[in-house]
């Protein structure tokens, strides 16, 4: 029996890519994650529930939670017009358009930061112009949520490009003839198509916002109750050396951020249903 | 009549088209431009705000060669290690059929969903003071938390599926066929993936390589947990650049941030390169 299963793979080093895999996945990845769970279990439920619900960890998972949304919600918007311009329209510059968009992959996240806290602080380039009408950008949820959108932009434009360069026009220009407006078009024909791949980005987007650290940590300002994020709660935690206090935190970020990637997948198996009994 | 109505109501959606396109092209260059240009920009001209000498004092102070050091070395490691995973993983997942796969592919892929500021409090669970391997460790002498072997594994950690990704895709398109004619015809398992399956990967796995290196070199929240910040030893250039931020050096701090600006622009070029190129053999 065994044999047979043997002869079935023509191609030799199963068990040798398989061993490898396996032992790397294991010692760098799967057997540290363990940690937190045991790390977790030395708390009661009742100690656990007191760190999670404090004040300040609360806050943090707001602030966390309703700027990355804010974040990715602006990246679906401007993530749909760029892929658009990038794939439909022709203009100079383009490929240099098209080149930076993976900046903020390239860029390492603390360069970022100071960057965008030293632009949007109200003595900054920016930041100076919002400060005379009255508008604090750093240290303020504002900040927050605009190194979220840098953070989260090449997610939602990556996402959506390929869809868009195989959509077939045949759609758009029977829809076009028919004497539907750009607007109805795009709304009724083009957007359902894309949807589904616009949903993918907003999730990594999403969870990049939730967990990021880099980029925010500056521009934030770190205020209590306030700006503070929950990934620098895990980290002040820990630098007071209260380790499972920071497990308990960390662990319902986790949570947190499968659940909602587990709801767009939810979401996107729907759509892609609909799609395909429409067609 | 209603021929010259038709053509009006042509020319006028074509108009109407032209603005949308002039218009959306503009928010879109305007917004790349406020949101990615202007912070590079600023920080090439915050770095010479007090002129040349300054900039130079800052770029060869020992510290901050130490931490270009440290991050050099951390990068390697990384890439070297995710390039041997990639390879191996890839090749598992995509030439043979063998249950759980779809778990493995998932499992690899729990660093790239997981918050860095998680990824390196795991490390520290796991061997740190109060970790279950720090005894084991302590025994042997071996340092991991705040100290350099740290610094790797968190780069490692927080970097490693980023070759097997790239890999996977192309070598499901490409299938199986060809290298179970190789091994029919008698080549070892190296020989085929050296001379099969490694001509048709080369461009993915080089693009592979060049995102690994622009996350390891950057890595800043994993890098920071496990670090524990002592200057000169376990400081990585993200990480210098926070503290001389921190210490209101900000011409010094965005000296050396102008050293990843510039690394960062090299891996982009190199990117839309290694793009192009794998386009062009059909890789992609």
């Amino acid at each position: 029996m065994n044999k047979k299963r043997h002869r079935k793979r023509v191609i030799p080093g199963f068990g040798l890519s398989m061993g490898v895999t396996l032992a790397m996945l294991s010692l760098i990845v799967l057997i540290p994650i363990a940690s937190i769970f045991v790390s977790a279990s030395g708390l009661s439920f009742n100690e656990f529930i007191k760190v999670v619900t404090a004040r300040d960890v609360m806050s943090g998972y707001q602030v966390s939670l309703s700027c990355a949304l804010t974040a990715a919600l602006i990246n679906c918007v401007f993530g749909v017009i760029l892929a658009w311009i990038l794939v439909r329209y022709e203009f100079p510059g383009k490929g240099v358009l098209d080149g930076l968009i993976e900046l903020p992959f390239a860029l390492p996240t603390a360069v970022a930061g100071i960057a965008l806290t030293s632009l949007y602080s109200d003595k900054g380039w920016i930041g100076h112009a919002f400060a005379q009408i009255g508008i604090s950008i750093a240290y303020t949820k504002i900040g927050i949520t605009i190194a979220m959108v840098f953070i989260g932009i090449p997610f939602v434009v990556r996402a959506i490009q390929p869809v868009l360069e195989k959509l077939d026009k045949q759609y758009e220009e029977a829809s076009h003839m028919l004497g539907a407006s750009g607007k109805r078009t795009f709304f009724r024909v083009i957007f359902p198509e894309i949807f589904p791949a616009m949903l993918t980005g907003f999730g990594l987007a999403l969870a990049r916002g939730i967990g990021e650290y880099g980029s925010v940590v500056f521009i934030a300002g770190n205020i209590p109750y306030e700006t503070q994020i929950a990934p620098l709660l895990i980290m002040s935690k820990l630098e007071q050396f209260k380790y499972q206090d920071a497990t308990a935190v960390a662990l319902v970020l986790l949570v947190i951020s499968f659940v909602l990637l587990l709801l767009i997948n939810a979401v996107q198996v729907h759509m892609s249903k609909i799609t395909s009994t429409s067609h | 009549m209603s021929q010259t109505n038709k053509a009006i109501q042509q020319k006028s959606t074509n108009s109407n088209a032209k603005g949308v396109k002039v218009l959306l092209i503009s928010l879109g260059v305007i917004f790349i431009f406020i949101m990615l240009v202007i912070p590079m920009i600023a920080v090439i001209t915050y770095a010479f705000q007090d002129g040349l000498k300054a900039y130079q004092e800052a770029i060869f102070d020992p510290y901050t060669i130490k931490a270009l050091q440290l991050t050099l070395l951390a990068t390697v490691t990384a890439v070297a290690i995710n390039t041997v995973f990639g390879l191996f993983a890839a090749w598992t997942i995509t030439k043979f059929k063998f249950r759980g796969k779809q778990l493995l592919t998932t499992l690899i892929d729990i660093p790239f969903a997981i918050s860095p500021v998680i990824a390196g409090l795991v490390l520290v669970l796991t061997f740190g003071k109060i970790g279950w391997a720090y005894d084991f460790l302590n025994a042997y002498d071996i340092k991991i938390v705040f100290a350099v072997p740290g610094i790797i594994l968190a780069t490692v950690f927080v970097t490693f599926p980023f070759i097997s990704r790239e890999l996977i895709p192309v070598l499901s398109a490409q299938g199986t066929d060809e290298e179970e004619a190789a091994a029919l015809m008698g080549a070892g398992g190296f020989n085929i993936f050296r001379k099969v399956t490694l001509p048709h990967i080369k461009w993915a796995l080089l693009y592979g390589i060049v995102l690994c290196t622009a996350r390891a070199m950057g890595e800043f929240g994993a890098v920071s947990v496990i670090s524990g910040h002592l200057r000169g030893k376990t400081n990585t250039l993200p990480l210098h650049v926070e503290i001389l931020y921190n210490d209101f050096q900000l011409t010094s701090a965005f000296a050396v941030a102008s050293i990843l600006v510039i690394l960062a622009v090299i891996i982009l070029i190199l990117r839309n390169l290694i793009e192009y190129k794998a386009k062009k053999a059909g890789e992609k």
